[in-house]
């Protein structure tokens, strides 16, 4: 059980800045791709411990914050139709849509229940036969195996009124848009420590391969992340763009095969709406062969005009935060008209959310 | 009697009556609940000043690892007194049952309750029960109310620490919190996480005696130690700096907690108090903490400065400075 404080001993820290400062010559702008990571970051200070010749920007690894407006209309719609239970995260409650939010929807008639896991959504619907229970399927690589165990859990037992609304993603092809785009010049990729947990860090070999950037999988204690921040220094310096594991305990090479038959079991990859990047091909995962019968999008009519309409509520700059252009505080309406307790934006709104880190944690009010 | 709540249990009638008889006058066992008046009339609570407080206590489940709703509404009560400096005499309890609940749930609810009061020196004096149909509450709801006596030179508020003041906790933080998540996630570990819910105003007296100038006390449940420093930061209108490594937090709770990406600073407790001090009684209100078993793992936390009123920040472990903030919204579990 003592994994914990190993991972946060100050003196160990110290060493590892020590190496950072002495390695770090030249100004680099590095990525940390993961909301757990950011926020990790601000809640042991490592920013201001770092040389300033460091710059960390966030990406876009907060599931919450990269689901489109569009999406999340559906969401609401879908809440909103008689007999459907919607079954979701609790950060996904108080996102703000195109017209109000599903805290907003639940207030006005919908059956939104927040769920701890997706078994909880199975258990409704064993429990209440009568409803249609959809878990709102949010998440990365991390969260789809609970969706793809709960599906097969219902397929066995015989569930027949269970669906998922997945707007499931995946994090490279992202990570990939961001590199092509160009938009920010970076130096270097820290990458997701529980997400590669699942797809190997062999996942990234493409940030090496195709946009010659050092890459190095880290955990979320300081020491892991310290850690991982010396590596990607140290190979800037040194000229080298390699994908590099600084989450041995957590992460192999390979991943972990059995998320991943699990996944491929139940889902198929597909094109994906984020916020932010707009759509990126083969970024989603959508029900495959006979899972199909538990997709909760035949339950919307598509053709209904609204979905065209979903806009982004007005002055917010959530799609820049999450690409890594604009820094939270820059945003003209951080701390003033958005804040956690009243956001505008969804990166206000989420525990992973880069903004709401800054606000927490910035000490700049 | 059956065994399970009837909407007719709530009607006033005969079974109300059974019921009311046979699980809480049987179990609280006082004469002035037994006299089943419409009001309990208390004696003469003698010289000081009385404190008076209510709470509403709702947990799923009703049964943790550690305690139950039962010995929570009676603790939760108490707590609340004594965080004003108020030695606790008498409480009232209502319910309100679900249809449905077993009957043996509800006896242990009481029985508990009963222990719990007991063992703090507090007595159920009043009481009423109503029943709602199957769907509409969570098994069981529990209201109580409290009355306590302050005794004479005791001036403990929200509103009082100073710069140069101590800041201690009485002992680890996060415990009840966790110990109830552990059950709703179905999380199994090696080392359960035991709920620390606890009547704390023996604690409170063992301090007052040593010092009866305890200028803050609080009892940090729901939000946490890091919602009630800045509420106390906010109402004594101080800046309050804490020592991250300072802070007592089980292993248990803590790998837990980074497994959930939840912060114990915000997890609740129910059998901790934080104390703001004179700075020159810290060392004798912190031994006097350590010599009650409630407070074995008590430390000294931080320092109250003029700073930024209503600011907290925190030292981490690392040497860095951050902002702690209040909670908003509920803890939740990260979803990546």
């Amino acid at each position: 059980m003592r994994y914990v404080d190993e991972f946060r001993d100050p003196a160990r820290a110290q060493v590892l800045l020590q190496r950072i400062r002495d390695t770090a010559r030249r100004p680099v702008q590095l990525m940390e791709f993961c909301g757990t990571h950011t926020h990790a970051m601000f809640r042991h200070g490592i920013r201001q411990l770092l040389p300033p010749s460091i710059t960390m920007l966030s990406g876009p690894g907060c599931p919450v914050c990269v689901t489109s407006a569009a999406d999340l209309d559906r969401a609401i719609a879908l809440a909103s139709l008689p007999g459907v239970t919607l079954t979701t995260f609790g950060d996904m409650l108080r996102v703000p849509g195109s017209r109000g939010s599903l805290q907003t929807a639940r207030a006005a008639g919908a059956d939104v229940r927040v769920i701890y896991s997706s078994l909880d959504a199975l258990e409704i619907a064993r429990r209440e036969p009568a409803r249609t229970v959809v878990i709102l399927g949010v998440g990365f690589e991390t969260t789809a195996p609970t969706m793809a165990a709960a599906l097969l859990q219902a397929e066995q037992e015989g569930i027949e009124n269970l669906r998922l609304y997945s707007l499931h993603k995946l994090t490279p092809p992202a990570m990939a848009a961001i590199l092509r785009s160009g938009e920010v010049a970076l130096d270097g990729i820290l990458a997701p420590g529980h997400v590669s947990a699942i797809i190997g860090s062999s996942a990234w070999e493409f940030v090496a391969r195709d946009f010659h950037l050092p890459c190095t999988v880290a955990g979320f204690e300081p020491l892991d992340i310290l850690q991982g921040i010396a590596d990607l220094v140290e190979q800037c310096e040194a000229g080298i763009s390699e994908v590099h594991n600084a989450y041995g305990r957590g992460v192999r090479s390979e991943g972990n095969p059995a998320a991943q038959a699990l996944l491929a079991e139940v889902f198929e990859v597909s094109g994906a709406e984020w916020r932010g990047l707009g759509s990126v091909p083969a970024s989603g995962l959508a029900l495959r062969g006979r899972f199909r019968r538990f997709d909760a999008r035949p339950l919307l009519d598509e053709r209904r005009p609204d979905w065209s309409e979903a806009r982004e509520p007005a002055g917010c700059r959530c799609g820049e935060v999450l690409r890594g252009v604009l820094e939270p505080t820059r945003c003209p309406l951080f701390g003033r008209a958005c804040t956690p307790e009243r956001p505008v934006g969804p990166c206000m709104v989420s525990s992973e959310g880069s903004c709401a880190a800054h606000y927490r944690y910035g000490g700049t009010r | 009697m059956s065994d399970t709540i009837l909407l007719a249990h709530g009607s006033g009638g005969q079974l109300s009556h059974d019921l009311v008889a046979e699980v809480f006058v049987a179990s609280f066992a006082n004469p002035m609940l037994g006299r089943l008046e419409d009001s309990a009339v208390l004696a003469n609570l003698g010289s000081g000043r009385l404190a008076f407080t209510t709470d509403s206590y709702v947990v799923r489940p009703l049964f943790f690892p550690g305690g139950d709703i039962g010995r929570l509404a009676v603790c939760g009560t108490i707590n609340d007194l004594a965080m004003s400096g108020a030695q606790p005499r008498y409480l009232s309890a209502a319910f309100v049952i679900e249809e449905g609940l077993p009957i043996a749930d509800l006896r242990r609810i009481a029985r508990s309750m009963a222990e719990t009061a007991r063992e703090a020196g507090v007595a159920i004096v009043t009481g009423d029960t109503k029943v709602v149909e199957r769907g509409h509450g969570d098994g069981c709801f529990i209201t109580t109310a409290g009355i306590g006596v302050i005794p004479d030179g005791v001036d403990v508020s929200a509103a009082g620490a100073w710069p140069g003041d101590a800041v201690l906790v009485s002992g680890t933080v996060g415990d009840h919190g966790m110990a109830i998540m552990s059950q709703r996630e179905g999380l199994r570990f090696e080392a359960e996480i035991v709920s620390d819910v606890a009547p704390l105003h023996t604690l409170v007296r063992a301090m007052l005696e040593v010092c009866p100038e305890v200028h803050c006390l609080r009892d940090p449940t729901r939000g946490g130690l890091a919602t009630t420093l800045n509420e106390l930061a906010g109402q004594s209108g101080v800046e309050i700096v804490i020592e991250e490594a300072r802070i007592p937090i089980r292993p248990a709770v803590q790998s837990l907690c980074e497994l959930l990406g939840i912060d114990p600073l915000y997890v609740a407790n129910e059998g901790k108090l934080v104390a703001i001090v004179p700075e020159e009684a810290a060392g004798q209100v912190l031994a006097a903490m350590r010599a009650h078993p409630l407070g074995r793992d008590a430390a000294i936390i931080g320092r109250v400065r003029s700073g930024r009123a209503g600011r907290v920040s925190l030292r981490t472990t690392l040497g860095a400075h951050r902002i702690l903030d209040m909670m908003v919204g509920e803890l939740l579990p990260r979803i990546c």
